[in-house]
């Protein structure tokens, strides 16, 4: 066959291909195209200022999970039985016009004679200056090995109730550190478990389609249709009253976890269900690879990104829901402090007027949800690199 | 419409069976039961006479009776010791905490846990309607800013704690308890005009307390949709055609976002009928919260179940009015169902 001599011939160049020639390199847009996923994933997060802030203001409250002993003057159950119900101490920098460094002011006990119960009020006269870095009350690290190191500690023969004491004389600040160490890492544990369910049903769902995506779409929808809350306080109920606080602890996150898996399965089904559908993941089947290698080698990486962020996301629920159980005393107890068990003396509205620094609990739980839900939002925008 | 009705109504059944199984599981689910706990306690006293009287009566209520049997008894699809008498019958069981009847115990509650959701729901609507538009067609401006961090911050904070707040702030500031749903002299009286008023200023602050969070999630998915659509080039369009902005906003975007709007209380219901029970407890109102938790930490097995499932069907209640108002509002919802016949 001869080539027709009325159309042009096709032009082959010999060169070899340059791909920089139409458009210059360019070492910022290289450094991009050669970033693995998580580094874009990384870039695109910084971006997002009040993520990184909530980010950042999260590593500080779980800085308190390791080293709540250190942190906290007192220890979490220790009372106090001269100072019952003892107002916070504020912290002064002067006193009398003269610089002394950071200290508090001694206590001034009375006896009211309407409540018959102690007052107290800050006495200008006693000047109790904080230590740093400094020995005080022993403790056992993580309940094995014996210390006295504080990161900073009362005056000796003083006291230091930065944010007052209960009913019993136990500082509320000691208290809220501890409590951090119990409901922050129960968010945690939480998600772990609801993780490893929604993955397993959302996996298997948006993988094989068809009935098992129906029935396991199916349990979703009746178990999204029960309020969580009053399951939750008739299964913490169940908990037996024998158990130690550690297996309460468990039994608490394995409850929370169970009934949280629903929305995260959600997500896991529908981003599966587009993936499946890409040219590499049938090319995988066609090339006789088990769903199993498909699932967990070329589809899981896909979404991971994703999941971190609907994970992040679902913590906050958790923490509440261990602060409200524990706040209706269905779950957690004393010894064991979380920040739910702390609220719990905050229950009677005449003990809330009376004395109100009881309800600072309030506000770590506050601030943790409000980071998790922004560094959540964070992480979802970044989950996405490509898409601009 | 009514085949969508009908068999979006169908469908609730093979739910609320499941929903019946799974509760009455749970509330099982805690060793023994209300009475041979107490004959435990009476045994370990000595006291042998009355363990007689109690066995009889864990006869009496089929507490001897296998796990499935004891179900289908309490769901009233298998006789019992006094025939079939069960849920289906209108029989809901025997409070042992009360010593009465579960349908005495809550019955005087139940009008009012539904109202009070029915309130908030309300609030949710009207208050996160007005502000998701305002924030979406003013974006970024002041009062954008304003409303989005408001409602981060109702996003964050559990409803039990703003109750706690507000139970304090309400006493500190005006020096009035915000506790209950009625002024005192009105409980136990007959339905009055004055004692309507009454549960309606006391509704004012629960709705508020338990709606937050719902509203805060609301606004943010309202101004999300609306924006969506406020970006399309039909709105450019009818912008250029000279279209005034109030008729164009109302005419086309709005009602596009409209459809995931009240599908969104379907989803948000659950975690309101939640609040309304925990919120209750805080402020101690007269609804089955409270009551739920007396018979939880007492085991009375069949008031919790009852009030578990009474929540559940509040809530499948609340989903179905959402999607029929859905199937009102959206054609191709009813049309769809239709076709699918």
């Amino acid at each position: 066959m001869s080539v027709t001599n009325d159309r042009p011939r096709h032009f082959v160049d010999t060169e070899p291909f340059d791909p920089n020639r139409e458009a210059p390199p360019d070492p910022d847009r290289e450094r991009y195209f050669q970033a693995s996923q998580w580094r874009i994933v990384w870039w695109k997060f910084k971006r997002h200022k009040i993520a990184v802030v909530a980010g950042f203001v999260l590593l500080v409250f779980y800085m308190a999970v390791p080293f709540a002993e250190i942190i906290a003057p007192y220890g979490a159950n220790q009372r106090h039985n001269d100072y019952l119900y003892a107002p916070p101490q504020a912290i002064h920098l002067f006193d009398k016009g003269r610089f002394v460094g950071p200290h508090v002011e001694g206590y001034l006990a009375e006896i009211d004679m309407d409540t018959l119960s102690w007052k107290y009020r800050p006495d200008p006269g006693s000047v109790q200056p904080i230590r740093f870095l400094c020995l005080g009350d022993p403790y056992e690290f993580w309940g094995l090995i014996p210390g006295r190191f504080h990161l900073f500690c009362p005056a000796k023969g003083g006291t230091l109730f930065l944010l007052g004491t209960d009913r019993l004389g136990r500082d509320v600040f000691s208290g809220l550190v501890y409590g951090a160490r119990l409901s922050l890492t129960i968010g945690i544990i939480g998600v772990a478990i609801s993780i490893v369910l929604g993955m397993f049903f959302g996996g298997i769902a948006g993988y094989f389609g068809g009935f098992v995506d129906s029935a396991v779409n199916r349990i979703i929808e009746i178990l999204r249709c029960i309020p969580e809350l009053p399951l939750w306080m008739a299964l913490s109920a169940a908990l037996p009253v024998t158990w130690s606080p550690i297996w309460i602890y468990f039994g608490i996150t394995v409850i929370l976890g169970m009934l949280d898996w629903p929305g995260l399965a959600r997500a896991v089904r529908s981003k599966l269900l587009s993936l499946r559908e890409e040219d590499y993941a049938r090319a995988a089947v066609l090339m006789g690879a088990k769903p199993k290698r498909i699932i967990g080698k070329h589809l899981l990486p896909g979404f991971t990104s994703h999941l971190v962020a609907s994970a992040t996301l679902a913590i906050p629920n958790m923490i509440l829901g261990e602060t409200a159980l524990s706040f209706l005393n269905l779950g957690l107890s004393r010894p064991a402090v979380s920040w739910g068990v702390l609220l719990n003396e905050a229950q009677n509205i005449t003990i809330v007027t009376v004395y109100p620094w009881l309800m600072a609990p309030v506000i770590p739980v506050i601030i943790v949800v409000l980071a998790f839900n922004f560094l959540g939002d964070g992480l979802r925008d970044a989950a996405d690199p490509y898409k601009t | 419409m009514l085949v969508y009705s009908l068999r979006r109504i169908a469908g609730m059944v093979p739910t609320l069976l499941v929903i019946s199984f799974l509760v009455f599981f749970v509330i099982e689910l805690p060793p023994g039961d209300y009475l041979s706990n107490q004959i435990a306690q009476l045994k370990a006293q000595g006291e042998a006479s009355s363990v007689a009287k109690l066995e009889f009566l864990r006869h009496e209520f089929a507490l001897d009776e296998p796990f499935w049997k004891r179900y289908l008894i309490w769901i009233g699809a298998w006789p019992g010791p006094h025939g079939f008498s069960g849920l289906l019958q209108g029989d809901w069981g025997w409070s042992f905490e009360f010593a009465r009847p579960v349908e005495e115990v809550v019955g005087p509650t139940l009008l009012l846990t539904v109202i009070l959701n029915f309130t908030t729901v309300l609030f949710v609507y009207i208050v996160s309607f007005p502000i998701g538009i305002y924030s979406a067609t003013r974006q970024y401006s002041w009062g954008d800013y304003g409303f989005t961090l408001i409602g981060y911050i109702g996003l964050a904070t559990p409803n039990f704690l703003l109750g706690l707040i507000m139970l304090y702030l309400s006493n500190r500031w005006f020096g009035l308890s915000v506790g209950g749903l009625m002024a005192p002299e009105f409980i136990g009286q007959p339905w009055s005009v004055d004692k309507v008023l009454s549960v309606l200023a006391h509704l004012i602050i629960p709705t508020i307390v338990i709606g937050t969070s719902g509203t805060a999630g609301m606004i943010r998915r309202l101004r999300a949709n609306l924006l969506d659509e406020l970006h399309k080039q039909y709105v450019t369009t009818a912008r250029a055609k000279g279209l005034a902005e109030a008729k164009l906003l109302v005419k086309y975007p709005m009602r596009m976002a409209l459809n995931p709007f009240i599908a969104d209380i379907g989803n948000i219901i659950p975690s309101l009928v939640s609040g309304s029970v925990i919120v209750s407890v805080v402020l101690n109102l007269p609804t089955v919260g409270p009551i739920l938790l007396t018979s939880l930490q007492s085991q009375d097995q069949f008031l919790a179940g009852f009030i578990i499932l009474f929540v559940s069907i509040l809530t499948l209640v609340g989903m179905l009015i959402s999607d029929l108002l859905l199937a009102v509002v959206d054609p191709r919802i009813r049309l769809g169902a239709e076709a699918g016949r």
